[in-house]
């Protein structure tokens, strides 16, 4: 290769570096124009209103209703996704946000020895083997004391509070390492204790970082498809109970999207249903940016 | 009781509960792991499982092609998306402009990362699966889990070249070497040992993914003849246009379907082999980390 001018190797870098970035932009914006396509044809070729899709409790694209319209609610979906998102953040919450304060405020020297690398070994754990999991130990264990199947929205949060521990408590940590060591010598100097610097002066000025930490650990919640599948029931109804079969917008789809061919007005509405899922973690990603930006105002 | 003491006394007790809730994660981890190696050890380390093929309605089924497929394609992805995450991190690190283009390419990868990983799979069923007309295919899978690892690669590597002490780069450049030239030659072979610790742990969870495969590399497994060379026959274990069902979603195909009669046996057996794998990639991980950066810093 005959020698290139140092500009000559600079443009390259800049060109091949460039356009791997490139690359992954544009599958980025592809794969959000494809689903969100793909995701609105129940509405504009099918001719279903949106508002029956978001707001009927009726799922059974097979049959009409008495108006004659499909009966495509997705609402279950959707109460179902939401319902085991919150309920594993709040199971999980106390665990994430207790062990990382004890990791940063009272053993640092263990936090990065022993814990870390175990918390990341708890994000290596693949979904399914949480599924089998829950399968296994989760569900018998729920029947044993509410009785039913033991499938449901309860047996979900808990499979997914432990998913999300990993995300939530390494986001918090870092948010709580990054609270500036002035602040608590101040606390100290006037003479308060250790859990009175937490409460009162490290959980207050770390908690946007806190907040991220929870959406991060909700948008994995709301996201997770097998591991929930396998233990919530796949009953499409509204959850009445933290007991009862129910369903995700994620069960439904890794189910139903196998069964029904392309173009048909039942695969278009499964579309519509990731066109939500996808939906939603745009809104999370946008919470997040808003949270960073509101925090980094606050600091200056 | 003074409110000094009081305090004292909260401060003893928060302690106490926070240990107490370190002790359960960490109790419950294990647990989990124990649980999962301990059922499956009958089978995860019986050769015939290890090396069979699976089966439908009878018992003793076995994972032969599955391994041999979650391999391959863990391969396969990592030539692909290794490349342009490494080329996306330099761009980031060292070209960026400050600006709208720097902002929408973090955006990106950021909205790649939390995107939910079936959203992925059904973009890549939609793309590579119809569209390109490779039908349920260990290469749309591989396309499917580089989308799914491309933002985690850029966001290791990326911190792996920003760990590298600024002086080093400032003096490479003082010496007069291009941006481009700094990189390739100082920079890079300085953070490679943590790339190398970072991308075996990625390896570890393309390794688990399943949400992503099940409709892009699909959900069956053609019995594979490691004497055939032919590219284009589905029991080449080298073609790249047949189907090929991974470790995980085997795990939850045979759960979902329930037809296999001895499930919880096969199911535990595939998910320890599957847990153990993901061990050994943790603690390669670490331990190749180690040794090369104490080689690179002893240079």
């Amino acid at each position: 290769m005959p020698a290139m001018s140092k500009r000559g190797i600079e443009r390259r870098g800049r060109l091949i570096t460039g356009s791997c970035i490139a690359l992954v932009v544009l599958l980025v914006v592809t794969l959000i124009f494809m689903v969100f396509s793909r995701g609105l044809d129940t509405f504009f070729k099918d001719g279903i209103s949106p508002w029956s899709f978001l707001f009927g409790t009726t799922w059974n694209p097979h049959q009409t209703g008495d108006d004659g319209a499909a009966l495509v609610g997705a609402l279950p979906m959707i109460a179902g996704s939401f319902a085991v998102t919150l309920l594993s953040c709040l199971i999980s919450l106390p665990f994430s946000l207790g062990s990382s304060i004890f990791v940063v405020e009272i053993a640092p020297g263990f936090g990065s020895r022993v814990f870390r690398p175990m918390i990341e070994l708890l994000t290596g754990i693949p979904s399914v083997v949480f599924g089998v999991v829950g399968l296994t130990v989760v569900v018998p264990w729920i029947r044993s004391w509410a009785g039913g199947t033991g499938y449901g929205v309860l047996a979900g949060s808990i499979v997914l509070a432990f998913m999300i521990l990993p995300t939530v408590t390494s986001l918090a940590t870092d948010a709580i390492a990054a609270v500036p060591d002035a602040y608590r010598d101040g606390s100290y100097g006037l003479g308060c204790t250790r859990w009175q610097t937490i409460v009162h002066v490290v959980l207050p000025s770390a908690l946007p970082g806190i907040l991220t930490a929870v959406i991060m650990g909700m948008t994995r919640a709301f996201g997770e498809a097998l591991a929930v599948q396998m233990v919530v029931g796949n009953a499409v109804q509204m959850p009445r109970g933290l007991f009862t079969p129910a369903a995700t917008l994620t069960s439904v789809l890794t189910m139903g999207m196998g069964n029904e061919a392309m173009g048909t007005m039942y695969n278009d509405v499964l579309w519509s249903l990731a066109l939500v899922l996808l939906f939603m973690s745009l809104v999370f990603i946008l919470i997040v940016h808003l949270i960073g930006k509101k925090g980094a105002a606050r600091h200056d | 009781m003074t409110s000094t003491q009081r305090a004292r006394l909260s401060d003893h007790v928060a302690t106490g509960i926070l240990t107490a809730i370190v002790a359960a994660i960490l109790v419950a981890l294990v647990a989990i792991i124990l649980y999962i190696l301990i059922s499956g050890a009958g089978k995860a380390f019986d050769i015939s499982f290890l090396t069979g093929r699976p089966q439908q309605f009878k018992e003793g089924g076995g994972i032969g092609p599955e391994l041999f497929n979650s391999f391959y394609l863990l391969v396969l992805t990592l030539l692909i998306s290794l490349p342009i995450s490494l080329g996306g991190a330099i761009f980031l690190t060292q070209y960026a402009p400050p600006g709208p283009v720097t902002s929408i390419a973090k955006t990106a990868i950021e909205t790649l990362s939390s995107l939910p990983s079936i959203v992925v799979g059904l973009f890549g069923m939609l793309t590579f699966v119809l569209s390109m007309g490779w039908g349920f295919s260990i290469i749309s899978g591989a396309l499917a889990l580089t989308m799914f690892n491309v933002p985690i690669l850029v966001r290791v590597i990326q911190q792996a070249l920003e760990a590298v002490p600024r002086d080093q780069r400032d003096a490479a450049l003082a010496l007069g070497l291009s941006r481009w030239e700094a990189t390739v030659h100082i920079l890079v072979p300085r953070a490679m040992p943590a790339i190398i610790t970072g991308v075996i742990l990625s390896a570890g969870r393309v390794f688990g993914e399943a949400a992503a495969l099940i409709y892009t590399a699909g959900q069956s497994a053609p019995v594979l003849d490691f004497t055939n060379f032919d590219l284009t026959s589905a029991s080449c274990p080298w073609n790249v246009f047949r189907p090929a069902e991974t470790l995980a979603v085997h795990i939850w195909k045979i759960n979902s379907e329930g037809v296999v009669p001895d499930l919880a046996a096969v199911s535990t057996g595939t998910a320890a082999v599957l847990m153990i794998c993901v061990l050994a990639f943790n603690i390669i991980a670490r331990l190749l980390g180690r040794a090369m950066e104490r080689k690179v810093t002893a240079e």
